[in-house]
Parts: C-alpha cells; structure tokens; sequence
C-alpha cells in the first residue's frame, strides 16, 4: 500500500549526507519549505550543493547555514544579499569557500525541467551574446545565437505545497508552485511539507503535481 | 519650463503605448508602476515571471494570501481571467514569443539595441540575473524605462554599452525622463521631447547620435502627485 505520508522533520530527511545536492522551492514567500530549511543545520552537514531561485531566502529561513559554512556550492539566479553591505554567503563567495553557478531565471527554470524530462541538454537564446555565454557551446538556429545549457539534477528536492493526500499527489495555493513542481520531478527524493494532509485523495482534476514524483508528505504549519 | 519627468510620469508615458488586449510583463522598480496608469479603457494581462497572467491590483495593508506573491514579492490579488501556473511554464511562455511587450528599467541601452540592466559591478556584491535575460530575449517587443542621466549627469544611452551586457539587439523603445525614443537600424530616434529642452541639450546628455522623427513632439505627462502604487 502506498503511503508517502511522514510524522516528523527527520524521516522527511533520512539518507540526506554531506556533499548532497538540494533542489529548494520557493519564489518570494511562497512556496518556502522552511520547516525543512530549518532542520537541515542541526544535521550536522556539510559540503552541501544548493540549488535555488534566490539565495537569500536560505538566509532569512536560516542564517545558520552560512554561518556554521555548511554550503561548498550554489546554482541560483540571484546571489545577492539585501543592501550594501556584503551578506555573509557573499564574503564566502569573495573568499572562495562557496562556489557559485549563477543563471538566467528562465534557463534555472529549464534546466530543471529538462533534468526531470530525461532531456540532458537543450539550446536557448537567452545568455546569447552575454558574458556567460563566453567560453559556452553555441550555435546558430534560424539566425539565432542559442547556447547550450546542462540539465540540472538533484539528491533531494525540498517543497511547499498547501495539500497532499496520502499518494503524494499535490495542490498548490497562489503561486506556491512556482519552482517546485520542475524540481520534484528533477529530485531523486522529493519531500514536501504541506498545511493539510487530506483526508480524502484529492479529485484527479485538482492534482496540481501526481504523486509519481513525490517521496514524503509531512504536515507542518507556514513559518514565517 | 524644463521639467524632467518623474519615475511616475514616465510609468505613465509607457503605459500609455499598451494596446488593448496586450500581454505584457513590467520589471522590478519603475517599470512595475506602469500597471496603475494604464488606460482603464484597455483590457490588459500583465504576466509576472513567478506564475501568474493577470496580476490584479495590490490588496489593502495586512490583506491578501501571503502565497500569491508578484515578480517583486509583494503579496498581489488576481484579475478577473487570471491564470497562475508553475515557472518552467511561464518561462516557456515568455521565451516562447507570447508576451507582447516587456518593460524593464536599465543601466544602459546602446544605440544597436543592446540593454545592460543586470550588473551595476557593486563592489563585494553577488551577481543577480533574476528573469531579465529571458524577458529580454523572449518578449515580443522590448520597452525600457530609465533615466536619461546617472545621478552624476553621466550618460545612460550610449554608443556601446560598458556594463555587462543583458541581451544584444533587442531594445524596441526608451522612454527617460526627459525624451521617448525608438532605437532602429539608424540608432536613436527621438519621438517625443520634454518641453523647454533644446534638441542640442538633449544630444548633449545622450552619448550617441540622436536623429529627430519629422512628427518629433512634446513629451506630455500628467501631473501625477500621488503615487498610485
């Protein structure tokens, strides 16, 4: 019998090591899995890879994370910290203790996809005549400039999500989907803390993301 | 009486190229004002790269669902025909050619086309990109709303950019705060022009050629002393 439903933060996280890659859902404040954030520092991990839309949302769920240098390795599309003052992510970055993919948000969007659509690579015009297309494979479609971009995969992808039922499959509220439903597909193991556990399978046309792609289910209240 | 426009001014100056039935995504700072002076005659979709089409209206202080937030972040409603999808999809959406216009501020345009709006190369700062080289290389058409100068009265619209480059070739339209200009094959065209200002003047704060539409006129914005946004 399928049950992908967990009671507590660490089952949702069992087999998570040092040197593990992380897929973390989230645009803005929505779509933030921050309870699981928040357990990942007390694991006493390290060398971790992290992969998400802005970095500074990992600081403000969790400073610790920079603080205690359990980050070696970054794919994002804003590595930047608020105001002038440089973040503490940003001086390990300078000092070379964190190293740093920076991407287009379409093509992090992309790669993700692609990751978990078995496509390993595709050809996109943006980036084209940029500064990161130096040194890239490129070439011509239709006169265009493209460049070759990887598919992006990961160990663990860590979402938020408003229901689940007891297969896994997801609804999403708002735009709490956002990164979430390419990175579950792109994850070897998805987890997914939801508000509500439903009782009741959810109707197969509300099911935003089927449960194929998705490991465990664990209820836990918004954090803010 | 020469009056630069304010960033509200020029929001409304480039609301008012929106056509009816347009679906159109407004980037983070001036560009975002631009949905409070569109027409309210025209039906408009504004896209925002997060997973929506059809941002509503922002909601009243402490209202709002906390989940259903913008490009900025900010906690928005939706409109009536709203849709909210995932950002593999909206990506697609945009780099698939199906925005109609995007507007977004800059640092630079250069007089080929060529936008410069992700790196201000701040010392000990980390690089942000965010959906800005996707917008520009995907819309249909790309607007830009910026100042005319730097505060220190240097040059925004150049020859060749010098900050690192967002996309090649793909700025339509530039409106500043003292001019609205196309950018074609023959570089800067000015359209529109602040009233008082001299063209000498306006070439002397542009740091490339300028030519001047036959029908070149005054810029026209409304006073607008409350910030709608």
């Amino acid at each position: 019998m399928i049950d992908k439903r967990v009671d507590d933060l660490s089952t949702a996280l069992r087999g998570l090591q040092s040197g593990a890659s992380l897929m973390i859902s989230g645009f803005g404040n929505a779509g933030i899995p921050a309870n699981l954030v928040r357990a990942l520092a007390p694991m006493g991990l390290s060398d971790l890879t992290l992969i998400i839309n802005a970095i500074r949302r990992i600081d403000e769920c969790d400073a610790t994370l920079f603080d205690q240098k359990r980050i070696g390795h970054v794919v994002t599309t804003a590595f930047r910290g608020p105001g002038r003052t440089p973040a503490n992510f940003e001086e390990q970055w300078q000092r070379g203790e964190v190293t740093l993919d920076i991407v287009p948000q379409g093509t992090f969007a992309e790669r993700i996809r692609a990751g978990g659509a078995g496509i390993p690579a595709f050809y996109t015009p943006t980036a084209a005549g940029t500064s990161l297309a130096e040194g890239r494979e490129q070439r011509l479609f239709g006169g265009r400039m493209c460049v070759l971009e990887e598919a992006l995969r990961a160990d663990f992808a860590l979402l938020r999500a408003q229901k689940a039922d007891r297969y896994g499959n997801l609804f999403f509220r708002g735009t709490q989907s956002n990164f979430g439903s390419a990175m579950a597909t792109a994850a070897d193991i998805t987890v997914v803390e939801v508000e509500e556990i439903s009782e009741h399978t959810l109707p197969p046309d509300q099911v935003h993301l089927p449960g194929i792609y998705v490991d465990r289910v664990l209820q836990a209240p918004r954090l803010d | 009486m020469t009056a630069a426009l304010s960033r509200d001014q020029m929001a409304w100056r480039a609301a008012q190229d929106l056509a009816d039935g347009a679906y159109v995504n407004l980037g983070l700072g001036m560009p975002v004002l631009a949905a409070s002076y569109a027409p309210d005659d025209r039906d408009i979709f504004f896209q925002s790269e997060n997973g929506i089409l059809g941002v509503g209206p922002l909601p009243a202080e402490g209202q709002g669902d906390r989940e259903l937030v913008d490009a900025g972040s900010r906690v928005v409603t939706l409109r009536d025909g709203a849709a909210v999808f995932d950002s593999a999809a909206s990506f697609a959406m945009i780099r698939g050619g199906h925005v109609d216009i995007t507007i977004l501020g800059a640092f630079q345009v250069a007089a080929n086309g060529d936008l410069a709006n992700w790196d201000a190369q701040v010392p000990n700062k980390g690089p942000l990109i965010g959906g800005a080289m996707d917008l520009a290389a995907g819309a249909k058409a790309v607007h830009v709303i910026m100042r005319h100068q730097t505060g220190d009265g240097g040059a925004r619209l150049v020859e060749a950019c010098t900050y690192p480059l967002t996309a090649a070739g793909i700025v339509k339209r530039v409106y500043t705060d003292l001019a609205v200009l196309d950018v074609g094959p023959d570089g800067f065209m000015v359209r529109e022009i602040i009233p008082g200002l001299s063209r000498d003047d306006l070439a002397a704060a542009t740091a490339a050629p300028l030519t001047f539409a036959d029908d070149c006129r005054d810029l026209f914005a409304p006073d607008i002393s409350v910030n709608k946004d």
